[in-house]
Parts: structure tokens; C-alpha cells; sequence
């Protein structure tokens, strides 16, 4: 175990020294020119090449690349270009709104997806099955953009259910977690559909079954805990793709949280921003990963971590 | 010595105020909290460095300049200054400045302060976009190039007197002291938050701020000491920001929310302009904005003069406006209608694509050519440039359209020989100051047609050049009305040139809340970006 904890760790901090590489690379690349940004169209050449002296922009690629570690290492994010202030401060001050939506629409997204996941196995094969899997469908391929405006056009605008909108009470965060929930369920009502299908074909639950207990207990005692038991990594997965999924719920619902930050920094091309709110979601999916791939041998005594 | 006294700002502002059309207007009525909207958090509020729609009027409420406009209008008038003298040889200005105004923090506003807050933005560590405006100041160069903090043509004469040399005379230099860059800031303050003084803005304006909550609010608070009894009206202004712009204008309709700052997003606007409930919601005002075609005068066949008057007949300015659904009106000249020198007579090149035909025929390009349009990729730009290069190929010339980035754009705009036409929408020209000097020096100047200039067009006349140099050496203020018209025919005769194509003068729309009362210019003040703060006022 506190081997595969280290090598889990090793490969963690690759992981990162390497999403911070190509991300700095493809900021480094694109043509908008930080310095002239900053200077205003006022400026004369002078001016430019002064502030860009004082970013460090005026160093090579790779030193431009060190100075960034150094300074991630000793914490240092960096300043906005546009923003004016710490990196690090714009992040805490939004790290509060986005952990309690995430926890919010990833409880939707289970409860969602695991009861509807159950009850397309139960009824496998029935339209009602087939019903619940196309709907899954739609919900992991429907855009967020689309489907928060819809969401919040008909039960904010029309049927006045919720609020439109903004932050601060229970109220206010069920709409879009509602949201993120209804759209990511998807991966995991088909991802415990053919899991309870195939503990559903096991022997010990012909056995349980023969020996005389209700449908409920076999379901609850018997199946779920052993079909579940995929859904953990999977949320280690899902970690990732639900952060893409918040850039754009919370831009459209007013939700002041990191994917409100960065998609105000990609539109305005605030690079430190950009590069900040990066390594911190890359640091939040590598520890849920890990995580997720602790808890694994902890739910299922049959797995385990040190087998290589 | 000549003296010169402004009539103070406030009786001329109130009286604008209370003279709109309808005699029933209402006295404006004290007290009321609104909320105004925003899609981005506010980038920073420190004057010498915000320079965006967003934080522009923001600024100008919470802090003061010598000078300011009259509320919703062009006209310059004193501020923190109570009056000012300008030297017989037209290069000193000593500004008096009012005595008893207040910081935020208590502390009186003196001479000192506005030598510190001139320095501060010409200063290179401070990072202004706007510190070049400075440049007529004598010492500035010494300034920007590190060698000094002082500015040498800022002294302070005593603590209500300043005197500011400039190396020539020049009309433009009080706009430049109405520039948010030139607003006065205690040094104590800027002291204490060092970087963050943007997030703890310290003036001597209107409002004061009282709350930023990062990514969510910002509450501005009637700064009750203000040096203008009676304004502002509202007792706290707060700016919701994270909003979507569709999603406020929601709001907006059921009254949760006052300002839509973001404005009308496109999909919306055919609604907000048809549906009679809406309109009455909607402000529409002129921006001191001219979109144009650049045609480069270095990149052949363009730097033929019959190429170039052939283009500007070919192409259908009204199909463009309704392209974007009438947010604007066609234009003939460079200048906006709105700014001083605009020539009412001027007429510009009609819409004749028999005679464009006609006169590329004339210079040997009977057959046409090819060449190619930049354009800047986000929607409507591709569309408009869709509709020039359509009317090109009607005279014969193809046009191949490059739709990049802006800061693509940008560049091949300012690298001669590689942008022979660029469609300057989404990127310029709006004027920073109301003055039409503003729109010939960086845009059509020789100064501007360097590397990395926004001279897309390469076009120098040196002989216009001059006149421009003439007009704005024209500083007594019984010369105005000739300097205006001067730098009318310098626009004109420019046209005769025909470096550019004019397309239209942007017009600009506010969305207020049913209870938002003032004047319907204070709205869509053409200073106060987008909206005049101090002088609105709640039913």
C-alpha cells in the first residue's frame, strides 16, 4: 500500500509538471501580445518593450517556463494581467461557490444516475428501459450552454420555480446543480445498468433468492453494493469532465465560481488566470483519481492495490 | 496674461439637467439603491490603469479630474479646478484648483496631489495604457524613459495652485486632464495598497466604494461630503457581476435588476427594438465611433488613387447597416457626427458601382484583381466583410476574406505590406476624448503608419499633417470655432484621398428599469461610458 501511495504520487506530480508544460505552451503560443494588452493602443514602442521587460515576457520560451515553476512551487500563481491582482487571491475567493455546486450536482449526478440506472436493469429490455438509456443519451450529448438557458427559461423565467440566477441560498444553487446532475447522470445510470445486469446473472443471487429473501433485501444487500462498486472510479473520471461542464453553468447561471473565472479570463485572455485555474482543477482531478482509486479496495476486499 | 473662467460646472449640469424636452420633468428626487448588471468582474478601479466599457464610468464616479464634460454631453468644463489661466505663449496652464474638496479618507485635496497623481501615470512602473496621453507635458520623455519620477512642467505654486508647462501649445491638452488617467489620488493611499490600490480605490468622486466581494459585487456608496451639494442622487449603486447578459435583461424585465451594463446581446435586439414594452426600456445614443474599410496606399493596385475612389463607391453602406440590424448609420468621413469638425455638408463618394466599374476601367484594372480583406472573426465582422467583398466582386474585384483573431488583425494591420484592406469593426475606432485630433494622429497620421501603429491604411500626408499641427496650436478658446472647422477640412480633404473607406457611426443602447429616471442622455453619455452615475436618479 504505501508503495503504490508513492508510485500514485510520483506519477501525480508528473502528471501536473506536464498539463502546466502544455498549457503554458499553448498560452505562450497564441498571438495576443500580453505587454501591448497592457500598455493600451496609446503606447509607443518604448512603453511596450518596458512593461514587457518587467512581465519577463522579453526571456526565452524556457526560462519564461522556470521562473513560472519556481514561483508555482513557492505558491506564487502570479498576478492577472487584466485583473491586477494575485492569482491565488481570485482563486480562494471562488473555491467556496464551486466545491459546494460540485458537491451538489455530483450527489445529483449519483442519486440521479444510480436509481435510474436501477431501474433500467430491473426493467431491461422494456420500453421503459429503453426510455431511460435514450434519455441518458441526451443528457451526457446535450451542450450545457443549451441546456442551462433552457433550464433556466422554463422553470426560472416561466414557471418561476426557482431564482435567476445569482448565489447565496439553498435556493439558488439547486437549479444548477439540478442542471449539472440531470446531464452528467447519464455515465452513470448506463454504467450501473450493465453492472446490476451482470451481478443480476451471478450465482450467489440465484442462491440468495432460493434461499427465501425478499426481492428488497437481495436488491439492496446483495446487488447494489457489488454493482456500485465501478461507480467510484468512475466519479474519479468524472471529476474531469464535470469541471467543463461548470466553465459554462456557471458563466450562465451567475454562479461566482472557478469556471465563472476562467471563462471570463479565456474571453479576455488573462493568461496568468488562465494558466492558474488549469493547474488547479488539474490538482483536484489527479487527487480525486486518487482517491477514488483508494476507496476501490476498501468497498471491495477482492481488489487490491498491491498485486503488481 | 489672459484669464479665462469657466462658469462652475454645477449650474451649467443642473441646468442641462432640467431643461430636457418635456416642461412636466420631473425635480430630480434624492435617495434609492439600484443594481446594475455585468457579465465580467470589474477589472480594476485604479484611474490610472482602467481603460475598459466597463470600468470607465465606474472610475469617473469615484474619482475627479481638473477637468469633466457637462452630463451627457461633449462639452469640457472645470472640475477640481475652479479656473485656470493659459500663458500668452500658449504653453503654461495654472489650473486654481477648489478648496475644501475631500478624499475619501478625509483628508483635503491640494496642488501636491494633482503633481503626484500627473507623475504617477507617467510613470513606466505604474503600467498605464494611458500614460502616452501625458506626452505633451513638458519632461515627459524624461519620465518614460526612467530617467526621473518628477515630471518637470507640473509645479506646484502653492497648496490651490498648479502650474503645467507643455513643450508646444496645445487645444487637446484639457481633454487630456478629463481623462480618467488624469484623475487625482491621495499618495497615502496608493502608499498603503501598493498593486491592490485598484481594489482600494481612495478619490475625491461622487460615490465611494464600500464593499468588493471578488467575482460576485461591488457596492458603491453616496459619498455623502461630496463638493457638488446635491449629487449624486442614489444612496448606493450595486454592481452585480457574473451575469449573463441574457439572463439580466430577464431580470431586468421583471424589475429585479436597474442597469443592464452588458447592454443588448444580438439575438435579443430585434425583440427589445420591436416589442413596444421593451422599447420604452431602451436608451439609444451616438458613440463617438466611426467603422471603416482601410485601404493600404503602399500595397499596389491600392496606392492608386482611382483603386481607392473606385472601392469607396462600390460598396453598399445601407445593406451593411441592415446587416446589423440598424445599430448604426451609414457614414462619409472619418469623423463621427457627434464630434466638433464633423462636416454636415460633406457629401463623400455616393454608392455607384457603374461609375467604380468605370473608374478602375480609367487606372487599367478593367478586368479587376485580386487582394485580400482582414477581418476580426467574431460575429457580426465576417458577415459585414461577406457583404463588402460581394459589392467588390460586383466591380471586379475579388476579395479574399482572412477572418483571424483580433490580436491577428491587429498585427497585419500594423506590418506594412501585409494588410492591403482590413475591416476595422470590433476593433476600431472609438475616440478617447471628444476632440477631433484624436481621430487623425494614431489612425490617419504619419505617427501612426509605423510597425505596430494603427495607421491600417499607411496613409501620410505630411501636408495635412501640418494643418493638424496648425489647428491644435489653436488655444485661445475664441478660436475653437475655427479650429473645428479646420480639422473638418483636414477629414474632408483626407477623403479626397480616399485612404479609407467610412462604413458607419455605431450607435449605442442602454436597458434601463422601469423607475430609472434622468434625462435619457445621461444614459448614453458619450463621456461617462456607458452611463452617468452621479446624475440619474429612482422615481
Amino acid at each position: 500500500m504505501p508503495i503504490y501511495l508513492l508510485r500514485r504520487l510520483g506519477y501525480a506530480v508528473l502528471i501536473l509538471l506536464g498539463v502546466s508544460f502544455i498549457t503554458y505552451l499553448l498560452l505562450y503560443m497564441i498571438p495576443a501580445d500580453p505587454a501591448r494588452q497592457l500598455a493600451g493602443r496609446s503606447a509607443t514602442a518604448d512603453t511596450v518593450a518596458n512593461i514587457r521587460a518587467q512581465l519577463g515576457l522579453d526571456l526565452p520560451f524556457y526560462q519564461q517556463y522556470f521562473n513560472y515553476l519556481t514561483n508555482l512551487l513557492q505558491g506564487d500563481l502570479g498576478r492577472s494581467y487584466i485583473q491586477r491582482t494575485e492569482v491565488s487571491t481570485l482563486i480562494m475567493s471562488r473555491l467556496r461557490p464551486t466545491i459546494e455546486l460540485m458537491a451538489w450536482g455530483i450527489s445529483f449526478e449519483l442519486i440521479i444516475g444510480v436509481s435510474l440506472g436501477m431501474l433500467a436493469a430491473l426493467k431491461r429490455n422494456t420500453a421503459i428501459d429503453r426510455f431511460l438509456m435514450a434519455l441518458s443519451f441526451v443528457g451526457v450529448s446535450s451542450p450545457h450552454f443549451i441546456a442551462s438557458m433552457l433550464f433556466l427559461y422554463l422553470f426560472a423565467v416561466n414557471l418561476d420555480w426557482f431564482p435567476l440566477g445569482g448565489y447565496g441560498e439553498f435556493q439558488h444553487v439547486l437549479l444548477p446543480a439540478l442542471t449539472l446532475g440531470l446531464l452528467g447522470s447519464g455515465w452513470y445510470s448506463r454504467m450501473v445498468r450493465s453492472s446490476m445486469i451482470e451481478v443480476l446473472q451471478q450465482d450467489y443471487i440465484r442462491t440468495a433468492r432460493a434461499k427465501g429473501l425478499t426481492r428488497a433485501r437481495v436488491l439492496f444487500r446483495h446487488v447494489l453494493p457489488n454493482a456500485i462498486i465501478p461507480v467510484i472510479p468512475m466519479i474519479g473520471i468524472d471529476i474531469g469532465i464535470f469541471i467543463g461542464g461548470l466553465v459554462v453553468v456557471e458563466s450562465v447561471f451567475g454562479w461566482p465560481g472557478l469556471g465563472q473565472l476562467a471563462w471570463q479570463a479565456i474571453q479576455r485572455v488573462d493568461i496568468p488566470v488562465i494558466v492558474g485555474v488549469t493547474m488547479v482543477s488539474a490538482v483536484a482531478i489527479v487527487i480525486a483519481n486518487l482517491i477514488a482509486d483508494l476507496l476501490v479496495p476498501l468497498a471491495d476486499p477482492r481488489i487490491a492495490l498491491d498485486k503488481s | 496674461m489672459k484669464t479665462m473662467l469657466i462658469h462652475s460646472l454645477l449650474a451649467t449640469a443642473i441646468a442641462s439637467l432640467l431643461i430636457p424636452a418635456s416642461a412636466l420633468a420631473a425635480e430630480p428626487k434624492p435617495g434609492g439603491d439600484i443594481i446594475v448588471t455585468y457579465q465580467n468582474d470589474v477589472a480594476t478601479l485604479d484611474p490610472a490603469i482602467g481603460y475598459d466599457w466597463q470600468n470607465w464610468s465606474m472610475i469617473k464616479s469615484l474619482f475627479d479630474g481638473l477637468m469633466d464634460y457637462n452630463p451627457g454631453t461633449t462639452e469640457l468644463v472645470l472640475d477640481l479646478a475652479q479656473s485656470y489661466e493659459l500663458s500668452d505663449d500658449g504653453k503654461t496652464y495654472t489650473f486654481k484648483l477648489r478648496e475644501g474638496v475631500e478624499f475619501h479618507n478625509g483628508r483635503e485635496m491640494k496642488a501636491g496631489d494633482v503633481k503626484y497623481s500627473l507623475e504617477r501615470t507617467a510613470n513606466p512602473e505604474t503600467q498605464s495604457p494611458g500614460a502616452g496621453f501625458f506626452s505633451p507635458i513638458l519632461g515627459y520623455d524624461a519620465v518614460s524613459a526612467g530617467d526621473t519620477d518628477e515630471l518637470e512642467g507640473v509645479t506646484v505654486i502653492d497648496d490651490y495652485t498648479v502650474a503645467i508647462e507643455l513643450t508646444a501649445p496645445n487645444a487637446t491638452f484639457l481633454h487630456v486632464m478629463g481623462l480618467n488617467f488624469a484623475s487625482i489620488v491621495p499618495s497615502e493611499a496608493v502608499a498603503e495598497y501598493g498593486k491592490d490600490f485598484g481594489k482600494n480605490p481612495v478619490g475625491t468622486g461622487a460615490y465611494e466604494l464600500t464593499d468588493w466581494t471578488l467575482g460576485r459585487h461591488l457596492i458603491f456608496s453616496k459619498n455623502l461630503d461630496y463638493f457638488k451639494p446635491s449629487v449624486p442622487y442614489i444612496d448606493s449603486i450595486t454592481f452585480e457581476v457574473g451575469q449573463e447578459p441574457m439572463v439580466a435583461l430577464q431580470r431586468l424585465e421583471r424589475g429585479d435588476v436597474d442597469i443592464a451594463g452588458d447592454g443588448i446581446p444580438p439575438a435579443k435586439f430585434l425583440q427589445f427594438k420591436n416589442e413596444a414594452q421593451f422599447d420604452s426600456l431602451m436608451v439609444v445614443g451616438d458613440q463617438l465611433h466611426t467603422g471603416y474599410l482601410t485601404l493600404n496606399v503602399t500595397i499596389p493596385p491600392l496606392d492608386n488613387l482611382k483603386v481607392r475612389q473606385a472601392i469607396n463607391m462600390a460598396i453598399n453602406k445601407d445593406r451593411i447597416v441592415r446587416i446589423i440590424n440598424g445599430r448604426a448609420t451609414p457614414a462619409n468621413q472619418p469623423l463621427p457626427p457627434a464630434m466638433p469638425g464633423y462636416d454636415k455638408n460633406y457629401e463623400g463618394y455616393p454608392f455607384d458601382p457603374e461609375q467604380a466599374k468605370a473608374l478602375l476601367a480609367e487606372a487599367g484594372y478593367g478586368e479587376g484583381f485580386e487582394t485580400e480583406l482582414f477581418v476580426m472573426s467574431t460575429d457580426p465582422q465576417p458577415r459585414i466583410a461577406q457583404a463588402m467583398q460581394q459589392d467588390l466582386l460586383n466591380i471586379g474585384i475579388k476579395a479574399e476574406i482572412r477572418s483571424l483573431a483580433q490580436a491577428n488583425v491587429i498585427a497585419a494591420g500594423g506590418a506594412q505590406n501585409q494588410a492591403p484592406m482590413v475591416w476595422s469593426g470590433g476593433m476600431a475606432w472609438i475616440a478617447d476624448f471628444p476632440d477631433p485630433a484624436n481621430f487623425w494622429g494614431p489612425i490617419l497620421g504619419c505617427e501612426g503608419a509605423v510597425p505596430g501603429g494603427w495607421n491600417w491604411a499607411w496613409y501620410c500626408n505630411e501636408k495635412l499633417d501640418a494643418m493638424g499641427d496648425k489647428a491644435d496650436a489653436m488655444v485661445a478658446e475664441d478660436q475653437q470655432e475655427e479650429r473645428a472647422a479646420l480639422w473638418g477640412k483636414i477629414f474632408t480633404d483626407a477623403m479626397a484621398d480616399a485612404p479609407w473607406v467610412p462604413i458607419f457611426n455605431e450607435q449605442r443602447f442602454t436597458v434601463r428599469s422601469e423607475r430609472m429616471a434622468g434625462d435619457e442622455s445621461l444614459y448614453v453619455d458619450p463621456v461617462h461610458v456607458p452611463v452617468n452615475y452621479d446624475y440619474i436618479w429612482v422615481k
